[in-house]
């Protein structure tokens, strides 16, 4: 009796209604939470537990680990707590290396996953299973929506990612819509820091325009060098690398860069204004688009799990599937293969008195999915 | 390609090249003096930016951080040194590179708890801002000039250290004999401490110098670790000769190795293709030379 009333007093406390759990599920997020990954790690554990929270309800557990940004380590974890723990749900991986890790066995052994942020095309496509489900984008997404961006005003482009999965991913996205003339890719280690052969590469290119996919410090890196360079060449990217989490070490030349994402803080609806507010007064900071993916993780499984036992894969996956819930990107449903179906908007960084952060400037795609469903069977 | 192109990377070359030089002067002194193998170096670099980037938050003086990041990086290696480190120096190998590791990982959590998980913002000089022209046309970023110029001179001032002043005398003995000066009076255990002191400023002013160009974040040091061992195996373990000119060596050739290998395979292959593979085998190019350099110099180019 004392559980339940404390419950409910939470419950009251947080000031929103706590739904009823078909049955008790058990999430485990694995996530980067050391290292130099780890931001992006922290706001989506934050995002998601922030749902897990307002949600009151303590017929919901969640395990959280640390994966350090190590694919060995990952899997690890996911088979001590698919064996150990009896997790019903996996969700949490940041990176696309860690997640071809994990996701197979995972599958394989009957769990859901729920990915909040990772997405390589291989599971969108031939790889696609009913138990995985994507909460954020397919990896090429924010990447075609700049290409199709691109269009407007550049005819000939200097392109440049990391060489792993989502770099790929990355550039093969953005030639998907970009009409123009690429004139270099290039590929770089994953995890450099000086950008300084690239950049003269780019100054000697003759480009109008240059697209780089280099997400956490890579990209802190490569803008604070870009702007000493004196090329005056604009540049874009995908949202990630404009991201919350990197925006204030950038500083000012970061200001006026054009940037893709399926979400940003001042997108005008109900869902979202509660989402920003609600994780300011928590952590007292602006969320970052990897907050809000885990966060609508969180929201996804909860409604499903408040309509279906999670034991009950058949039932559970088609509660999943209908996406019932308030996304702070406002529209949201899912594709065929399991992966969203969403308008993908083009942001401009600015400086809102000494916070910099992201406005949306324009709409690149409406309802978007992704080029792999064709090829996802199930 | 342009010969403006290819000075501007020849210098990039050496600015990186510099920048390892006190990486490895460090890293190889302490191996040369003392037999220990830090692994625990790259954190140093990390607090040294980490220092500079929060006292030139707090006081707006990018040139007061640089100075913090010399007095933090000195300070936290004289400390490890004193509690850590010394139990090492008889140990073999093995117990040195466990703990030594065990301090990177206390190093980053302990800097993930102070600072937070969030990259800190440390952005250069106003007097250094934007780039000026060299002769031919070439447009370079004024600051990676200075940084060049700063680790000349700094390479300048060790050398003259080494060889010019009583304690580059007992540097040099210490890397001889270490019980010999041992018995012939000199405070070891000090000389050791002020060695390893003098290492962890050096690694910290690096932190600081790169910190402005790149991002002051946790785990920046592990990368430049490692290419700082392949400078000193190359360079010949506790030669500052050899690190220096090693140094410069890596710098210029994994530039111009990611510069030239995707032109050269371009003409052979796709342009995405030719991407790819010479992305892949430009990261390789170091470890390539290295070997070929040991196995005609076991012992590296300047054997000390």
């Amino acid at each position: 009796m004392k559980t339940i009333l404390s419950a409910a007093a939470l419950a009251l406390s947080l000031g929103v209604s706590s739904t009823a759990m078909a049955a008790p599920v058990k999430i485990g997020m694995i996530t980067t939470l050391s290292g130099g990954g780890a931001g992006l790690g922290v706001d989506t554990r934050d995002g998601f537990m922030l749902a897990i929270k307002r949600a009151g309800n303590e017929d919901v557990t969640v395990v959280i680990e640390d994966d350090a940004q190590k694919p060995e380590m990952a899997v690890q974890l996911a088979d001590k707590m698919i064996q150990q723990e009896n997790v019903d749900i996996l969700t949490g991986i940041v990176w696309s290396n860690l997640l071809m890790a994990v996701q197979p066995g995972a599958v394989a052994q009957g769990k859901f996953y729920v990915s909040t942020n990772a997405a390589p095309a291989p599971l969108a496509g031939k790889g696609c299973s009913p138990l995985y489900f994507n909460a954020a984008y397919q990896n090429d997404n924010l990447h075609e929506a700049m290409g199709q961006y691109a269009n407007e005003a550049h005819k000939k482009m200097f392109i440049l990612a990391p060489n792993y999965p989502a770099g790929k991913d990355s550039l093969t996205g953005f030639k998907r819509y970009f009409k123009g003339e690429v004139v270099s890719e290039i590929y770089t280690k994953l995890g450099q820091t000086d950008y300084a052969a690239e950049i003269a590469q780019i100054r000697a290119s003759g480009a109008d325009g240059v697209f780089m996919f280099l997400p956490g410090g890579m990209g802190i890196a490569f803008m604070k060098q870009f702007a000493q360079s004196g090329v005056e060449t604009p540049v874009m990217g995908p949202g990630f690398s404009f991201s919350q989490d990197v925006l204030p070490a950038i500083g000012d030349a970061a200001l006026g860069v054009k940037n893709s994402g399926q979400w940003s803080h001042d997108l005008d609806n109900e869902a979202n204004k509660t989402f920003v507010d609600a994780f300011k007064a928590e952590y007292n900071r602006l969320p970052s688009i990897y907050a809000m993916q885990g966060y609508d993780a969180a929201q996804m499984i909860l409604s499903a799990a408040a309509k279906a036992d999670v034991k009950d894969t058949d039932a559970f996956r088609a509660e999943l599937l209908k996406a019932d819930f308030q996304s702070p990107r406002g529209k949201f449903k899912f594709n065929t293969n399991q992966h969203p179906i969403q308008d993908i908007y083009v942001r401009e960084v600015v400086k809102e008195g000494d916070t910099y952060t992201n406005k949306i400037v324009g709409t690149a795609f409406t309802d978007h999915g992704d080029a792999y469903a064709q090829d996802c069977k199930m | 390609m342009t010969a403006a192109l290819a000075i501007e990377q020849l210098l990039n070359g050496l600015q990186l090249g510099v920048m390892l030089f006190l990486m490895a002067a460090g890293l190889t002194l302490i191996f040369g003096v003392m037999g220990l193998i830090n692994l625990a170096h790259g954190s140093l670099y990390m607090v040294g930016a980490f220092a500079c980037a929060a006292v030139a938050s707090l006081t707006g003086s990018f040139w007061l951080g640089l100075i913090a990041s010399l007095a933090a990086a000195a300070a936290a290696g004289a400390i490890i040194e004193v509690l850590v480190i010394r139990r090492l120096y008889s140990r073999d190998h093995l117990d040195q590179v466990l703990a030594t590791f065990a301090l990177i990982l206390i190093f980053s959590e302990g800097t993930r708890w102070v600072f937070g998980s969030f990259p800190l913002y440390l952005n250069i000089p106003s007097i250094l801002q934007g780039a000026v022209s060299l002769p031919g046309g070439v447009q370079y970023p004024a600051y990676r000039l200075a940084v060049i110029a700063a680790g000349g001179l700094i390479a300048l001032g060790l050398a003259a250290l080494i060889t010019r002043t009583r304690l580059g005398i007992r540097i040099r003995a210490g890397e001889n004999d270490r019980e010999m000066i041992g018995a012939l009076g000199v405070d070891i255990r000090t000389l050791y401490t002020v060695v390893f002191a003098l290492g962890a400023a050096l690694a910290g002013l690096a932190g600081a110098l790169v910190g402005a160009l790149q991002s002051v974040q946790v785990g920046m040091g592990e990368p430049v670790l490692i290419l700082a061992f392949v400078v000193i195996v190359i360079g010949g373990i506790g030669s500052i000769k050899g690190a220096f000119l090693a140094a410069l060596l890596v710098g210029v050739v994994d530039t111009m190795g990611r510069f030239l290998l995707p032109h050269l395979l371009a003409t052979v292959l796709p342009p995405s293709e030719a991407g790819t593979i010479g992305g892949s085998a430009s990261s390789m190019l170091i470890y390539i030379m290295m070997a070929f350099i040991l196995a005609f110099r076991p012992r590296g180019l300047f054997a000390a």
